[in-house]
């Protein structure tokens, strides 16, 4: 026994990720290098895009591939946010202004309904989840099951039946349109947050619950406190994906005075010509429309990071 | 008293005789929003949906009569059908080799060399980044004229390549921006498959004189197998449902989405393009019927073949 005791200690001092990596044929120093490629690769292309959006369309146009922007300029910037008089966008665009999309309107589109969702969504799916955890009643598990299932239905099956029932509501165009099908409640959340939920002791619960403190102060008032770090990564992941959302709020805002920066942009991109594209000017639009991520992603990003292990399954 | 309810502590007795955690009275307005939000937006529109391909729906008058199984009927001799499924099969088997074959590359490099947030947060941002935004920026870097990638490939005496105006180069090179979105987020889900892996296993390995090569597929591809059956379902579903990408890297610049000559017209596209260009939403829905059988039964086979669930560690 002590023999092979001696040997595991042996072969555990001598089982180093260097070793292993060179009996691989590639030593760390390599390997650290793929890794580094692969860090440039997910990150170049924003670099090209701020390098692209700070130089002028006719550098750009006589094949300028330098790494820092050519013909350095802010008149991009200007013009996507509407502060470039038509004079101005004449001189750099060197043609009329094709295509263009009130960036201001559409991050007010984006910020409203991003947020309305979170609250809502984080809000109400919370309670659902408290009461699959904690409260006992009839058909729970089996109700609980059912809000599972709607994980399996894709969103192409409830995109066409929806838009029909917003239109019914009178809904298109409109903010409450936009908003309601993410507003109550995704299976993910509910699900998510319940995991939490059941694993935090009943003890406290109890005591408030013999206090005489009802279901909801117990619930924002213990529960809620209790579980501030997943809900907080809850919230962002979904003020993320609503952020990105784009084939709703395509189908349902046709205005441009409703549609979020996803679809005004996409717009953009469509009514591009073919030839001599205002590439500085959408590379300057897509920056200025990805930055809340980006800022979102810096302050926050380590929740973020740490919850993509979490999957449901151990 | 049920039998969770006799399983809870002695010292707990107001949980136990059920009255404080009971019945539908106090759960009622806890499951109400969501209860409303699953029965508006997932449970009827699924039923209407099915309902809605047996009609000749038309979103202008909002309204359609039963046709009975016209739609199925057109679908199985509509050759376009076909061929967008073709094309959707086909991104998808490119995106999901190429997307796995890199994460877990990139998820054993990390295992090995660091655990950095900040390593693993580069590696995740383009998945945060709005596909459209990603559409863009990708459709500029890859530009058959101007692009630094065809500039970057000129190096190496490589002569242009039309990226997006190929039919034959377009359905990989949309491959290829999703698995640039979608690598990091893979890596991270197997990264943190890796951690559950005890490390001792490999140490016992290396004690018998097992090679790397032995250790990956002998114990690291087996441990993670139900990681990876999540993995592979979550991608497969969510690449035959891609449509941002398509839709904005195809639509702009004088193109038609799903071109050159239709040949990235995946089947969400091909369901868009029916509902709301051709307003032919009984035809888009019967569709898109067929489209989740195929869901369903892909996700099916994948968790019956792989075994999801239970790794060969317990």
């Amino acid at each position: 026994m002590t023999a092979v005791a001696d040997r595991i200690e042996q072969a555990s001092r001598t089982f180093e990720p260097s070793a292993r990596l060179r009996k691989l044929g590639i030593g760390r120093g390599t390997a650290w290098l793929i890794l580094i490629v692969i860090l440039i690769v997910s990150l170049f292309p924003f670099w090209w895009a701020l390098r692209t959006g700070l130089s002028s369309n006719s550098d750009l146009f006589a094949g300028e591939q330098s790494l820092l922007p050519a013909g350095y300029t802010n008149d991009n910037f200007e013009r996507v946010l509407g502060t470039a008089s038509e004079a101005e966008i004449l001189d750099s665009l060197g043609r009329q202004n094709t295509g263009s999309f009130d960036f201001w309107q559409s991050l007010k589109v984006s910020v409203i309904v991003a947020t309305a969702i979170t609250v809502g969504q984080v809000l109400f799916s919370g309670m659902a989840a408290y009461a699959f955890a904690r409260l006992r009643f009839f058909g729970r598990d089996k109700l609980f099951f059912l809000f599972l299932s709607g994980l399996m239905v894709p969103p192409i099956f409830t995109l066409i039946p929806n838009l029909i029932f917003i239109k019914n509501l009178g809904w298109l165009n409109s903010y409450p349109g936009i908003i309601a099908p993410f507003f109550f409640m995704t299976p993910f959340a509910v699900f998510f947050l319940r995991q939490f939920f059941l694993g935090i002791s009943r003890e406290v619960e109890e005591a408030a619950l013999l206090d005489g403190a009802g279901h909801f102060r117990t619930f924002f008032g213990i529960i809620v406190p209790m579980s501030a770090a997943p809900i907080a990564t809850l919230a962002i992941l979904t003020y993320i994906n609503a952020w990105n959302e784009n084939i709703w709020p395509l189908v349902v805002a046709r205005a441009p005075e409703r549609q979020p920066l996803t679809v005004a942009l996409g717009q953009f991109t469509a009514q591009q010509p073919g030839t001599s594209p205002d590439w500085s000017g959408l590379m300057a639009g897509t920056l200025l429309a990805a930055l809340p991520i980006i800022v979102i992603f810096l302050v926050f990003g380590r929740r973020v990071v740490d919850s993509i292990g979490f999957s449901g399954i151990k | 008293m049920t039998a969770v309810q006799r399983a809870l502590p002695r010292r707990w007795p107001l949980l136990r005789s059920g009255n404080l955690h009971g019945g539908w009275p106090s759960a009622f307005w806890f499951l109400l929003p969501a209860l409303i939000g699953f029965v508006a937006f997932y449970l009827y529109p699924a039923i209407r949906g099915v309902y809605i391909s047996f009609t000749d729906w038309n979103l202008i008058a909002n309204e359609g009569d039963w046709v009975g199984t016209d739609n199925y009927d057109r679908l199985l001799d509509d050759s376009r059908v076909w061929d967008s499924l073709k094309v959707t099969i086909r991104y998808t088997v490119i995106n999901i080799v190429s997307q796995t074959i890199l994460a877990i590359g990139i998820a054993v490099l990390m295992d090995r060399l660091t655990k950095s947030v900040v390593i693993r947060g580069i590696i995740l941002f383009p998945w945060l980044i709005p596909n459209v935004i990603v559409a863009m920026l990708w459709v500029w870097m890859l530009d058959g004229n101007l692009g630094i990638v065809n500039e970057f490939l000129g190096w190496f005496g490589v002569d242009p390549i039309r990226f997006f105006t190929d039919t034959d180069k377009v359905i990989p090179t949309l491959a290829g921006i999703n698995t640039w979105r979608h690598m990091g987020y893979t890596a991270l889900l197997i990264f943190a498959g890796l951690q559950t892996i005890p490390k001792n296993l490999y140490e016992a390995a290396a004690l018998d004189g097992a090679t790397e090569r032995q250790m990956f597929f002998g114990i690291t591809m087996p441990l993670l197998r139900p990681i990876l059956a999540l993995v592979l379902v979550i991608t497969i579903v969510g690449s035959l449902q891609v449509f941002d990408t398509v839709y904005v890297a195809t639509g702009g610049f004088g193109g038609q989405p799903g071109g050159p000559a239709n040949a990235s017209r995946v089947i969400y596209l091909y369901i868009y393009q029916n509902a709301f260009d051709f307003n032919q939403l009984g035809y888009a829905a019967a569709i898109s019927v067929l489209l989740v059988v195929i869901l369903l039964a892909v996700t099916f086979v994948q968790l019956k073949l792989l075994r999801a669930g239970e790794s060969d560690l317990s």
